[in-house]
């Protein structure tokens, strides 16, 4: 490690090799976060190149020598309805996860921070309220597949309350199962907001209610000038992030209706593994694949720009 | 007057109270199913009227996962691939983020606005290319290849995260490291890092969560059944037996305890890894 030899304050440093001293302790930082540039650069830059050069070929990856298409693929995806489809169910399926995830996590966030709850109940319930959020995607895949059976307990409890008088199939008939995924969604989100809204309750400065109590306000007036201004700033950026991470849906799709029936739940990333792993065409598979990043990447824009507001 | 006035005060908090009770039962009710439904006998899962417990509790569905050999290997593979890049990341993370934490140097603010970005590439994006790269290497099938291609996504989280923890501690004891003639290497692995345990168990367990969850790079760029971790084995079960629920549930818990055992030990390392930028697979 040449470059982190550092002179001690005070002594005159020694000058040698092919670099000044200057010149060293310019590049020291740089050695570093080399190890983890290089790795940015293997693994994030080169597969970002990758990906749009593929989209511009004929056959990438299946064929030795593919040839150059220009936008082809694009157009190939662009006009395909089930594409269109894919967006509608992904835009569908992430507003209402972010509204759900939001509404859920900023009611139990307040139940939870409420005096008028005995502070051991809060703690325990603190503790359970977040357990949807430790499981695996694929494992809470599988409860809900389980639950929702038409078999299962759900369509039990609905039936002998009179909810439903047959056994829905909720995974697999067109008309519910995009509900269901969704649903499924928002049961196993909502904890993130829940954990980062309690830490922003308990970090709005007692006064602030103080003064409002002084001028008059009641309890909804306090939260609706006090608490949700303060909390603002985090639900923003948590959302944003839930947006993005939300919109990229894969695993939970793959492992209850896999995109299906026939395409009642496709979403852009199923989409884009069907066409790559299932049908080999490569190189539409990275045209959809550098739509989802400009999409992603123009969400992030709009998440950075945020976090330096803050 | 007085009683109306004690029940209109006692209102909020009764609802508050049956707010709370009905979303224990929505959080909390699909886990006790399946953990439950793991101690049943298959045959009863499905009995009607639906049953929480188990009529009589049985561990067959347990014993059927220890006595598989392939699905212990699912196991294994997935300890060994999220220790792997747990150890990985914190020693890669570590330098970078002292780098990020001490000094100013050019492109600082443009690498940093890189990494905050990199958590929301899309990973189908991403899987593509892994896909044409690992065949490419020819660690097709290996856990070199999900070691390597996690780190891309624990890595940043994990700068962020010890970033914030280096800057917490003060300047002055690099600084005395300096003055005795030492490298700010030194400095960096004999005094902050030994200071940084707290921050570095909470990267390290948070990196190797996320690692156990990886479900779709695991997925594509592995094979065979001896290379599955533990999202793909589940997946494997439900495409083979789709009717042993009890085995899938078993395997559920157990594929569940690594993140219920750090969470109810390390819950404070949890939080902090959860709310700092966190990722979920």
């Amino acid at each position: 490690m040449s470059l982190a030899q550092e002179h001690p304050i005070g002594r005159p440093p020694r000058i040698g090799g092919l670099l000044s001293y200057q010149a060293k302790m310019r590049l020291l930082p740089f050695a570093y976060v080399a190890p983890a540039i290089a790795l940015f650069a293997l693994l994030m830059l080169y597969p970002m190149l990758a990906v749009l050069r593929y989209s511009l070929l004929d056959r990438a990856i299946t064929k030795r020598d593919a040839a150059f298409v220009g936008l082809d693929n694009y157009q190939t995806i662009l006009t395909d309805p089930v594409f269109w489809q894919a967006i509608g169910h992904t835009l569908y399926f992430t507003v209402l996860s972010v509204i759900f995830h939001l509404l859920l996590g900023l009611g139990f966030a307040l139940m939870l921070n409420s005096d008028r709850v005995n502070p051991t109940i809060r703690n325990i319930l603190r503790v359970l309220y977040i357990l949807p959020w430790l499981f695996t995607v694929v494992i809470i895949a599988i409860i809900w597949r389980l639950l929702l059976d038409p078999e299962g307990v759900v369509n039990g409890v609905l039936m002998s309350l009179h909810i439903v008088d047959f056994k829905v199939e909720w995974f697999s008939s067109s008309s519910t199962a995009l509900h269901a995924v969704t649903f499924v969604n928002i049961w196993a989100g909502y904890p993130l907001y829940m954990v980062s809204l309690l830490a922003g309750l308990q970090g709005i400065p007692r006064d602030l209610y103080e003064a409002a109590s002084i001028d008059g306000a009641n309890a909804w007036q306090k939260f609706w000038n006090v608490t949700i201004p303060q909390l603002a700033p985090i639900m923003i950026s948590v959302a944003l992030l839930d947006f993005i991470w939300t919109m990229q849906v894969f695993a939970l799709v793959w492992m209850t209706t896999g995109g299906g029936p026939i395409y009642a739940t496709e979403m852009l990333s199923t989409y884009t593994y069907k066409l790559a792993f299932s049908r080999y065409q490569f190189s539409q598979a990275s045209a959809s694949a550098v739509v989802i990043l400009i999409l992603s990447m123009s969400m992030t824009y709009f998440y950075i720009k945020h976090q330096k507001a803050r | 007057m007085k009683r109306r006035y004690l029940s209109r005060a006692a209102l909020p908090t009764v609802l508050i109270h049956v707010g709370l009770a009905i979303g224990l039962v929505f959080a909390v009710f699909p886990i006790l199913w399946m953990f439950f439904a793991s101690l049943k006998s298959n045959t009863e899962i499905f009995t009607l009227p639906p049953q929480l417990l188990p009529k009589q509790f049985t561990f067959v569905a347990y014993l059927a996962i220890f006595h598989d050999s392939t699905k212990l290997r699912f196991f294994f593979n997935s300890y060994l691939v999220a220790g792997a890049v747990s150890v990985l990341t914190v020693l890669i993370g570590i330098p970078a983020a002292y780098a990020f934490s001490r000094f100013s140097f050019r492109f600082k603010h443009a690498l940093n606005v890189f990494i905050i970005s990199t958590q929301t590439v899309p990973p189908i994006t991403l899987l593509i290319p892994y896909f044409g790269m690992v065949v490419t290497f020819g660690i097709f099938n290996t856990y070199f290849a999900l070691i390597l291609t996690y780190l891309v996504f624990t890595l940043p989280y994990a700068i962020l995260l010890l970033t914030g923890y280096l800057n917490t501690l003060p300047r002055e004891l690099d600084e005395a490291v300096l003055v005795d003639g030492g490298t700010s290497w030194s400095a960096l692995w004999r005094v902050i890092v030994p200071l940084s345990v707290p921050g570095v168990v909470a990267t390290a367990v948070y990196t190797f969560l996320l690692a156990w969850n990886e479900f779709l790079f695991a997925l594509t760029l592995t094979k065979s059944d001896d290379m599955r971790t533990v999202p793909i084995g589940i997946e494997l079960l439900m495409g083979q037996h789709a009717f042993e629920w009890n085995q899938m549930m078993a395997m559920s818990v157990l594929g569940s305890l690594p993140l219920l055992l750090i969470y109810l030990f390390a819950q404070r390392y949890f939080l902090a890894g959860m709310t700092a930028g966190s990722v979920k697979a």
